[in-house]
């Protein structure tokens, strides 16, 4: 598989590289349809492209499930392997309840985490183990909880505060903003809020809008906040446990429909570095980068673009803020193409971010403008079809790799 | 003075009880209360006023509007045709008559007091007792917080700072709170109580330095003034927004309530503050999670031009703290020793029973609302005057110490003139140092400075070197 990549991919990639680049950087620009009226595949909303394309996706031959299918094998055939197979939910509670065991600084409060369990059964069990008051269930307040989040964690405690779906933490946003990111700074580093915020977003399965918000867009800016998205059990439970270690605030992205993704992970005790991203697939011919359910859309994707004989380089970004310029600059530097590939709206959104952060570091490696697919400027709507349609589709996806690499 | 100790007992009787719905053992408690009727469904008919008592859930929604009365007994007329049901949250009366809760009790919560205006303890009155040493301490650091206010508002209005907020009029509520507290009680502020940090041991040189933003600056220089912050002396950086602190504070109780600390979390915010979202939730939580926290509102009559006619139509704020399952008291802001008192019995409930506490001190703000505001557009300049001269607690303070022989002319006039003497200093050692250099830009954002902001710094600083001429000398780069 490998061999018939290499065969394949130069044929592309060798007139782009070295001394070429140079006639190629405005020439991809000139030939391309969609290169005059600017760097954007516009996607909309019922599925008609900018650029000519095919029309077979409307409605009829849509990839509608990006989430990875449960466990294939049976448990005997998968004893043998080293680690443990879980799935995503469980894996964030494993690292959770491994930093809960490890530190009896670290609480967990927001709306039925007790008891209950969790909307999502993250902190499913933990009440029992370690009592109401580490596992606090509040009344219905955002900016309140996490503001008791932000005081608690100035008196030494590492709170982890679970908004039930991250739109609700938008109530929270003066907390989060205001005070959780700037009070280490204006107190001069008197005080510090090793605080974790956490929660399911995107777009889930007709969730309505109010329950499909993408906010990592909104807090982007905030400065003193990290922001990380986790997008396999893996990387869940590293990042959980990197997180809830920092010293700064940090927020966690979850995504409603990847928490039931099964993977075997290591028994032993590891954590994900928050500011690293993770390559997902190596390649030489176009840089994809995306984070959290789009990565499984892209790869996805890269199954047609492998067939159709390209090799893309696929990066989940995981940190948001600050990206992890350095492995997304080799990247560009080795491919010379960049797609964004997000579930954020087209203005103002990670990708917008991102863009502007390659093209200051990165110009000169640039072969192409860099193409970004997001979802539309609309609140998600209720409707199954037209829900699909605000989302980037594996079949975009490949139609923008075909456009970027001609 | 019996009232309060009887409605604290009672009312630790009330939250013990308060799940079980013990009618029974409430009902002496329950018939010393008088549920207000509408004129119109009153009648002489006792079986109105006992339906009313006989449940005990419906009297805690009632409410308190006359002093209790010990063991005033009231006939109880069983009436067979009520029934009872069971609610989430507990059993409920029903009652067949349609009858509204008035929106307002006829009568005010009544107001803690023990010095009156002469400065003269009101006779029966009953109080947490303070030392001659506490007492003069209390006195002293009124004064240096009008003196200091005094200067640094002028400072302002010279141009060497670019804002200030007077404390004026509320000198008693700063000091003989903070009094009341130990340094292990953890401060969560608005921004109106300075003198708490004041009395905690911050000196006026390290007052002057927030205010001028140099390089001696905890804060580095980072807020606006008056904006202290202080983990040494756990006094929580002040936050502009208005009542973000109060659930900060319910937090810090929590924290404390985990570590059973002998220790309690205390917050402070404005008339204006309680119409906030935060100040509600924070009450809510902190009596549904039972920690300790006094949460200590500063009805000052204003929230800059807003009248508290025109924040609430609730009975201020004390009468919101039963709402909410909180023990409350309302108490004379300008006296310094009922402040004293009330702090002093609210933190040894708050810790000793792990449970919120709400006190709202009535006072005036004889100030300008800050530096940018000309309170004199919207209220009547004698107003300000009666309450800066005929209310000032300073003053009523002082007459209470002299007539314990601890204070005389003399030791005023030195007092003073010292401490003026010391903060014009400060002022100006504070104004002649350095501001904090450019690095201090983009520290503490976050734990270790990331490479982003060391690329903002690189660029800034070249960006000054190319052209110096552009930039302030005294920010060292």
């Amino acid at each position: 598989m490998a061999a018939a990549l290499q065969t394949a991919a130069p044929l592309r990639a060798s007139s782009n590289l070295g001394a070429n680049s140079e006639r190629f950087r405005f020439g991809s620009l000139l030939r391309s349809p969609a290169g005059r009226k600017g760097s954007l595949l516009v996607v909309k909303s019922d599925g008609r492209h900018s650029v000519g394309f095919n029309t077979r996706l409307r409605g009829g031959n849509l990839i509608a499930n990006a989430v990875a299918a449960k466990s294939e094998a049976s448990a005997k055939s998968t004893d043998s392997k080293p680690g443990h197979e879980l799935l995503l939910f469980e894996a964030l509670r494993e690292g959770l309840e491994e930093e809960m065991d490890r530190d009896p600084r670290v609480c967990v409060m927001g709306e039925d985490v007790g008891h209950y369990g969790g909307s999502y059964k993250v902190t499913k069990g933990l009440a029992t183990k370690y009592g109401d008051l580490r596992v606090l269930d509040t009344p219905i307040a955002e900016n309140s909880f996490t503001g008791m989040g932000v005081g608690a964690a100035t008196m030494g405690l590492r709170p982890v505060v679970e908004g039930m779906n991250m739109g609700f933490l938008l109530l929270a946003f003066n907390q989060i903003s205001n005070n959780c990111g700037m009070l280490h700074y204006t107190s001069g580093g008197q005080f510090t809020i090793p605080i974790v915020i956490r929660g399911p977003g995107g777009v889930g399965r007709q969730l309505g809008a109010e329950h499909s918000q993408r906010l990592e867009s909104y807090f982007q800016s905030i400065p003193g906040l990290q922001m990380v998205a986790c997008s396999t059990p893996y990387n869940a439970k590293g990042l959980m446990k990197a997180a809830i270690r920092s010293e700064n605030p940090v927020v966690l992205f979850e995504h409603v429909l990847l928490y039931n993704l099964k993977e075997r992970i290591p028994d032993e005790d590891y954590i994900c570095c928050l500011e690293e991203a993770e390559m997902v697939r190596p390649g030489e011919q176009v840089t994809i980068l995306t984070y959290s359910r789009m990565r499984y859309h892209v790869m996805q994707a890269a199954k047609t673009l492998v067939n159709k004989g390209y090799d893309p380089e696929v990066i989940d970004i995981r940190s948001l803020k600050p990206f992890d310029l350095y492995t997304i600059g080799n990247s560009v530097k080795k491919t010379h193409r960049v797609l964004i590939v997000e579930e954020c709206m087209r203005t103002g959104g990670i990708g917008a971010s991102l863009r502007a952060a390659i093209i200051d570091n990165f110009w000169d490696y640039l072969d192409a403008p860099i193409l970004c697919l997001s979802s539309q400027d609309v609140p998600t709507p209720y409707a199954g079809s037209l829900e699909e349609w605000t989302l980037v589709q594996p079949a975009q996806i490949v139609a923008a790799v075909e456009q970027l690499c001609q | 003075m019996a009232i309060w100790f009887l409605r604290s007992r009672l009312a630790h009787h009330l939250g013990q009880r308060i799940g079980s719905l013990d009618a029974l053992k409430l009902s002496s408690w329950a018939s010393s209360l008088h549920p207000w009727i509408p004129p119109s469904l009153d009648s002489s008919d006792d079986r109105y006023a006992s339906k009313f008592l006989r449940n005990p859930m419906d009297l805690y929604a009632a409410r308190r509007f006359r002093s209790a009365k010990a063991q005033e007994s009231v006939p109880v007329v069983t009436d067979g045709s009520n029934q009872v049901m069971d609610f989430p949250g507990g059993k409920v009366m029903f009652v067949p008559e349609l009858r509204f809760l008035a929106e307002s009790p006829g009568e005010r919560i009544s107001c803690y007091r023990i010095l009156d205006d002469d400065g003269k303890t009101i006779s029966g009155s009953s109080f947490q007792e303070v030392s001659k040493e506490i007492a003069l301490k209390m006195y002293s650091d009124m004064v240096t917080l009008q003196i200091m206010d005094t200067i640094f508002y002028e400072a302002q209005r010279q141009g060497r700072i670019s804002f200030y907020l007077t404390t004026i009029g509320e000198e008693a509520i700063n000091i003989a709170s903070a009094a009341a507290l130990t340094i292990d009680d953890i401060v969560f502020p608005q921004y109106r109580e300075p003198g708490v940090l004041l009395w905690r041991g911050f000196t006026l040189q390290e007052f002057a330095n927030q205010c001028f933003g140099n390089k001696l600056d905890y804060g580095k220089g980072r807020q606006m003034p008056i904006h202290y912050g202080s983990n040494r002396l756990n006094y929580f950086t002040v936050s502009s927004p208005i009542a973000t602190q109060v659930p900060h504070a319910v937090g810090a109780a929590y924290s404390l309530k985990m570590d059973k600390k002998h220790a309690c979390a205390v917050t402070y915010f404005g008339d204006g503050g309680t119409s906030e979202g935060d100040f509600h939730a924070a009450l809510n939580f902190a009596a549904v999670m039972e920690v300790p926290v006094i949460f200590f509102c500063r009805n000052n009559g204003w929230a800059i031009s807003t009248p508290t006619a025109e924040q609430f139509r609730s009975d201020g704020a004390v009468i919101r703290g039963q709402a909410y399952g909180i023990r409350s008291i309302r108490v004379d802001g300008n006296d310094a020793l009922a402040v004293y008192s009330a702090v002093h019995a609210a933190r040894e409930m708050a810790i000793r029973e792990s449970r919120p506490i709400l006190v709202e001190a009535l006072t005036y703000r004889v100030g300008h609302h800050s530096t940018s505001d000309d309170s004199t557009k919207y209220r009547p300049v004698d107003e300000i005057e009666h309450w800066r001269t005929a209310r000032d607690p300073v003053s009523r303070y002082r007459k209470w110490i002299e007539r314990n022989g601890w204070w005389c002319d003399d030791a005023e006039s030195e007092l003073r003139s010292n401490v003026r003497k010391e903060l014009l200093h400060a002022v100006q050692v504070a104004e002649r140092m350095d501001k904090p250099p450019l690095a201090e830009l983009f520290t503490d954002v976050y734990d270790q400075v990331p490479s982003n902001l060391r690329e903002q710094e690189r660029l800034l600083t070249e960006l000054i070197k190319q052209h110096p001429g552009d930039y302030p000398p005294e920010v060292p780069v």
